[in-house]
């Protein structure tokens, strides 16, 4: 069975005053049918535009390029914008990280909700508001009739992300884009909304992108993970090799920049030396090469390309010398 | 019961577009609660509104009927504003030319704002080349300044009701546009205009049920400010004699003409309608101001 998603050499540039940035850079990356697969990386290192890019979201600052994104066996870089529009919400639902201003303040929660069965089922509006009741009680919002008839201020944060995942859910869709689900809400509140979301992604066989920066929440929730640096990916591997055996010294400093509650509190905290790598300026070898503990001469001069390291697992490093 | 169920939750979980009956009464006591000053401009706004429309009922006297006996008479209980110098009543005649201004300027409002609304909402929600384009139009619009352009416009056309409802309309329009593209952008900037698009909305039903009603407190207010504003210019252009043409009374040229001519002896001629004026703009202005601030859904329910 072919991959429920293939993404193959995706680029994104933006046009900008100071000249043409590349966001995202070659990446490529497959997820199969109920699989969740994890997007890591510091801000800036192109995991939210890479969503925005499959989605087809990103405006017309940005050039999407490649050799396409395949989802479901159709090219969705290919499409018209209405054929676009009607996987959108449909086929592939996004959550967005701010559960504060994802919701529009002047419609009730319930009419949101619908929304999407309605544009894409052609549902009546009673039954779609039916179908919205069911779907806030599969989110664990006690009272749901009662609350679809409430505005989004008078939830929380968390019950807000709750009730996004609801509309993501809304049309059963294949695959889920969640972009840093859980980062504006409290750490009690993360760990509620994560199992929520693997739990209804398991029960209806959708797959998961998740787009996050912490590795805690890889290490639980995803099967395969995908690490960015500077608009790339450096390595992809299975959750289970990556924690185990890191390959990529990206991935080494990010493990151990991860604080730990057995070290010692007196120790400083472990961080990756220097800062993210400037898109318009990025050096002519490997971009992590600066910031490298291993790094040496040919690092400096020759990008490496990503390479199988051993059986689903690939990274993009030369090697100490 | 059970059979009563569909229809229950149907007119019940719809709070927008078919309120339950009572809303709109507990509407009025927030109005009266929370912006008394509010709620008395909508009050003497709507009175004077029903006086003007009623123009012709209330009216004790025939606006053209002229008595040289009755010259210039002191505001009485016959005559309440006094008459003027041809001794036709100022009272009879402050209601039909209020009904006149009233009509241009509820219906160059409307226009005004839908102008507003439709541009505004076109280059703040697509940007890019098309805002730039709009933009520029409305700029070199804006370039005239609008007595130029309203005297332009009259001496071709002639002057009269529908070419000043049209011309006002445009002008307020064109230029209220910045203002509604404004609230547009910031609103487009949301993250739930972006949910919106990730759910495979059209951009119609984006600007029409996630823009739109955004923006409505700006749209409100709009819409009230420029009701006074039009009030304002067409007495402007009767004072200039561009507007509706005589013998048909309007407070501008009650204004202009005999009022100003006979200030000194019969100061009601330019009292009475020029209070008129004021009092309107001033109670429609507080009302708008209310509306705005009671239908911010950002403010829903916090107080």
């Amino acid at each position: 069975m072919t991959a429920l998603l293939d993404v193959r050499d995706l680029s994104v540039t933006f046009r900008t005053e100071h000249g043409p940035l590349r966001a995202v850079d070659g990446v490529s990356f497959q997820v199969a049918r109920g699989e969740t697969l994890a997007i890591v990386g510091e801000s800036g290192s192109g995991k939210s535009v890479t969503a925005l890019a499959l989605l087809g979201l990103l405006g017309n600052a940005a050039t999407v390029e490649g050799a396409g994104v395949m989802f479901d066996d159709c090219d969705l870089t290919a499409l018209t914008p209405e054929a676009m529009r009607r996987i959108r919400g449909n086929r592939i639902a996004m959550v967005f990280q701010e559960p504060m201003s994802s919701l529009n303040p002047v419609l009730t929660v319930g009419e949101q909700i619908a929304e999407p069965i309605r544009l894409h089922k052609k549902a009546s509006k009673a039954e779609a508001l039916r179908m919205a009741a069911g779907l806030l009680e599969k989110v664990s919002i006690p009272d749901a009739a009662a609350r679809l008839k409430e505005y989004p201020h008078q939830f929380s944060g968390g019950m807000r992300q709750r009730v996004l995942i609801a509309m993501a859910l809304a049309c059963q869709p294949a695959l889920i884009v969640a972009d840093e689900p859980t980062t504006a809400l409290d750490v009690t509140v993360q760990a509620q909304i994560l199992d929520l979301l693997r739990q209804l992604t398991r029960e209806s066989g959708a797959a998961l992108v998740l787009i996050t920066h912490d590795l805690g929440v890889v290490a639980r929730y995803a099967d395969r993970v995908a690490v960015m640096y500077a608009g790339r990916i450096v390595e992809s591997a299975s959750v289970r090799d990556l924690f185990r055996d890191p390959r990529h010294p990206y991935t080494r400093g990010l493990m151990a920049s991860s604080p730990r509650l057995a070290v010692e509190a007196k120790t400083a905290m472990a961080t990756i030396a220097g800062q993210p790598p400037d898109l318009a300026r990025l050096p002519a070898g490997c971009s992590f090469a600066p910031r490298c503990p291993d790094a040496h001469a040919r690092c400096l001069v020759e990008r490496p390309m990503l390479e199988v390291v051993s059986p689903g697992r690939v990274s993009a490093c030369h090697g100490p010398a | 019961m059970s059979a009563n169920v569909p229809t229950a939750s149907a007119t019940t979980v719809e709070p927008t577009s078919d309120r339950p009956p009572h809303a709109l009464s507990s509407f009025l006591r927030r109005l009266a609660r929370e912006k008394p000053l509010g709620l008395a401009g909508g009050i003497v706004f709507v009175l004077l509104f029903v006086f003007c429309v009623l123009a012709q009922v209330i009216a004790p006297f025939d606006v053209n009927d002229t008595s040289l006996v009755r010259r210039l008479e002191a505001p009485s209980w016959n005559h309440l504003m006094g008459t003027d110098h041809l001794g036709r009543d100022v009272f009879s005649r402050v209601l039909v030319g209020g009904q006149i201004s009233m009509i241009v300027a509820v219906l160059a409002s409307a226009l005004s704002v839908v102008v507003s609304v439709v541009l505004g909402m076109i280059a703040g929600y697509f940007g890019g080349r098309t805002d730039m384009i709009t933009q520029r139009f409305v700029d070199a619009w804006m370039i005239f300044p609008d007595l130029i352009l309203l005297i332009v416009v009259i001496s071709v056309l002639g002057p009269g009701a529908p070419q000043t409802v049209i011309v006002l309309g445009l002008l307020y329009g064109i230029a209220g546009s910045r203002i509604v593209r404004g609230a547009v952008m910031t609103v487009r900037e949301m993250t739930y205009t972006r949910a919106a698009q990730t759910i495979g909305a059209s951009w119609w039903h984006i600007l029409w049920r996630h823009i739109l009603p955004n923006i409505a407190p700006v749209v409100i207010l709009l819409f009230t400010a420029r009701i006074g504003a039009v009030i304002l210019a067409e007495a402007g252009l009767s004072f200039l004699g561009l507007g509706i043409p005589p013998p048909a009374p309007t407070w501008g040229s009650m204004l202009s003409g005999t009022g100003r001519s006979y200030m000194y002896i019969a100061p009601w001629l330019a009292i009475a309608p020029g209070l008129c004026l004021t009092v309107v703009v001033y109670s429609i202005n507080m009302f708008g101001d209310a509306m705005r601030d009671l239908l911010d859904p950002r403010l829903r329910g916090t107080r």
